[in-house]
């Protein structure tokens, strides 16, 4: 404090404080946010908690010994079998990522910026699929995929294969296939949220300043839509390192995942600690994957100018 | 910025304009189904000139700019810039370039990346680009700002950076959509002199819409004024002002006093007219006056009307008596009632003499000079 400050009394300032404090912008919004951080503190963070002490224990059959152990984080990430299903789930969600993003992009494209008065009519017509439940979407790519399915027999019809192909589900294609469908509504609506905010002026403007239709997306359009870009990727890439459901029903064991270890250390293998240390590891990576891809594509973006 | 006084302000038409015309529009038609934004508009504008389009909202000029900047067509008609027909040429290979409205700068780029955005496509030699990003930007004082973000400029600045990023490509034609509109009434006057002195040096051709008459009287060499998506007049700031072809003309820019008249006598350069207030008056027949039945308007501009105080007298004088007083600080604006004219006049008086202190219902008589007098068709 200078000495400027001391000189003012001291009592006047803790009123105006307290009450410019009852007042203040962020006060006011933590007293907004307070019933939804409650509910996320009780079942989220608490629950983390709990598996974040677990991994650092020990499983003795039917009773866990609690002394501070690094071992479970070291079978984690050096066992094979772990680390590959990592990898593979990785693999999985930055390449459903990529697609779902390639894919929606057009799609949130036409409807911003040739949607016209059916714009809402449009975002509708996208949420058809989720009338009906997830599981039953992913046995419909079963049924699309599988030995007689509708792919197979479509190609053999066509004269295009001889005998039906089992390369198209039971493994981590079909999961692939499967989640990029799955999440394309999740990965639209941010890029299209993101499209709506670009100026059309500055479409025109780049126009103007000698740019083609594919110049001024790629200097423009792109680079201004890139946030709806970033968290679409996030908003796949983070739940799909998890899932479980979908490889379980299409995957086969070519697509099995990391999840499904987790599931089966919480499960029938009955060794929490090592699936809280698998959990963790998870997270860890994937956050560390996710903030890669933001730093990435920002420099790209940089890099483009 | 220096801030120039009215006495330094450049005069208009300094530089000699050539008699080649830059933008040839022929017989231009827009319609969106049955409503014609524009309607069967011709107009030829000079090379090297400042041309304004001036009119209400709604009359068609910022749909005519857009056409000849390629971003809308016409229905019918063609438009030619630098004697090259423009049908079918997109915008981005038209010798135009725009300062828009909003000015759309580019907000995930710096101001000099703006500036330099249509130049990166050209791949220029060298340092060719820098030095031009940075004549540009000393041609609308902005150096040194080159590195500050879009986002971080003030509206002034911002309207600086879409004219030097326009003015970089070195078009033919400059076009700028109601460019002044956004910013305040001290810092739009200042850049009204800076734009006609910038246009001066540079020597492009200016095509700018407004619907404001003010800036399109200070700044333009010459006005093409519209309504309802038809061109009612094309003349210099000063014709377009004394010698309005019509009333909605007249109206429009500035105000004007109208007094019924019945024509008496045509003929091919003088009209003489009979009216209650001003008599028998003989005046300029104006060049796109057309008769229409034996009626006519005379309009008189309220500055051309001049007090006669005490005794004095002069040659031409209307009577009449003050209504109502209003005062704006340099100026007084007075009504009077003139006997057998149906509307009181509009007299605008400086303070210099006291016409602050004309009381309210004095009788009081006023000067007009014959030339000051314009004939209208009805």
């Amino acid at each position: 404090m200078t000495a400027a400050a001391e000189g003012s009394p001291p009592l006047r300032m803790t009123q105006v404080r307290r009450s410019a404090l009852l007042q203040s912008e962020p006060v006011q919004g933590f007293a907004l946010i307070s019933p939804t951080f409650l509910y996320a503190l009780i079942l989220l963070v608490l629950p983390i908690l709990v598996v974040f002490a677990h991994s650092f224990w020990t499983q003795n059959y039917l009773t866990i010994d609690h002394t501070f152990t690094l071992e479970n984080y070291r079978v984690a990430l050096t066992e094979p079998i772990y680390r590959d299903l990592l990898w593979r789930s990785l693999y999985i969600s930055l390449t459903v990522s990529v697609l779902t993003v390639i894919l929606a992009y057009p799609i949130a494209y036409f409807i911003s910026f040739h949607g016209g008065r059916h714009k809402s009519l449009w975002l509708f017509l996208i949420t058809i699929p989720f009338w009906t439940s997830y599981l039953l979407r992913v046995m419909s790519w079963k049924v699309i995929l599988g030995y007689n399915g509708v792919l197979n027999s479509g190609l053999m019809g066509l004269g295009i294969i001889d005998e039906p192909s089992t390369a198209l589900l039971y493994n981590s294609s079909a999961v692939i296939i499967t989640l990029t469908h799955a999440w394309a509504t999740f990965a639209i609506l941010p890029i299209f949220v993101s499209l709506e905010k670009v100026d059309r002026t500055l479409v025109e403007a780049a126009t103007d300043l000698g740019d083609g239709p594919l110049r001024s997306f790629l200097r423009v359009t792109l680079p201004l839509s890139t946030p709806g870009v970033v968290s679409a990727m996030l908003i796949v890439m983070i739940p799909t390192v998890g899932d479980y459901v979908t490889p379980k029903l299409v995957g086969g064991k070519d697509g099995v995942m990391i999840a499904n270890a987790i599931q089966a250390q919480f499960g029938k293998a009955s060794n929490w600690p090592l699936g809280a240390a698998l959990s963790v590891t998870t997270m860890v990576i994937v956050t560390l994957m996710a903030g890669a891809t933001v730093l990435i594509i920002r420099a790209a973006q940089r890099l483009a100018r | 910025m220096p801030e120039l006084s009215l006495a330094e302000r450049p005069h208009q038409s300094e530089r000699p304009q050539s008699e080649r015309a830059m933008i040839e529009i022929r017989d231009v038609t827009r319609s969106y189904g049955a409503f014609k934004a524009l309607d069967d508009a011709s107009l030829t504008i000079k090379e090297g000139e400042f041309f304004s389009l001036l009119g209400p909202s709604g009359c068609g000029k910022t749909t005519l700019l857009r056409m000849i900047a390629g971003f809308d067509n016409p229905t019918s008609g063609s438009i030619a810039v630098g004697g090259q027909p423009m049908d079918g040429i997109p915008a981005n290979r038209r010798p135009t370039n725009m300062v828009f409205q909003s000015y759309a700068i580019f907000p995930h780029l710096n101001v000099e990346q703006n500036v330099a955005y249509g130049l990166k496509r050209l791949k220029l030699q060298g340092d060719e680009e820098r030095r031009r990003v940075e004549e540009a930007l000393a041609q609308v004082s902005l150096t040194g700002l080159g590195k500050r973000g879009a986002t971080e400029l003030s509206g002034g600045q911002r309207q600086r950076v879409a004219l030097a990023r326009a003015l970089v490509m070195r078009p033919k034609v400059l076009l700028l959509d109601e460019p002044l509109s956004a910013l305040d009434k001290k810092l739009r006057e200042q850049m009204q002199v800076e734009l006609r002195r910038l246009q001066q040096a540079v020597g492009i051709t200016f095509v700018l819409v407004t619907h404001d008459q003010y800036e399109a009287l200070a700044m333009s060499d010459r006005i093409a004024v519209m309504f309802g998506g038809k061109i009612a007049q094309v003349a210099s700031p000063k014709e377009i002002y004394q010698r309005p072809v019509n009333r909605q003309v007249a109206d429009f820019l500035g105000g004007m006093n109208f007094v019924k008249a019945e024509i008496v006598e045509e003929n091919g350069a003088s009209l003489v007219l009979d009216t209650l207030g001003f008599g028998r008056v003989r005046t300029d027949k104006p060049k796109a006056f057309v008769r229409n039945g034996g009626q006519a308007t005379l309009g008189i501009r309220p500055e051309r009307l001049r007090v006669l105080w005490d005794n004095a007298t002069a040659k031409f004088e209307v009577a009449g008596k003050v209504v109502e007083r209003h005062y704006f600080g340099e100026i007084t604006h007075l009504i009077v009632e003139i006997p057998g004219l149906e509307k009181p006049l509009s007299v605008t008086e400086t303070n210099d003499f006291g016409a602050d202190d004309i009381p309210v219902g004095a009788p009081i008589r006023l000067a007009y000079d014959p030339e000051a007098l314009v004939a209208m068709a009805d």
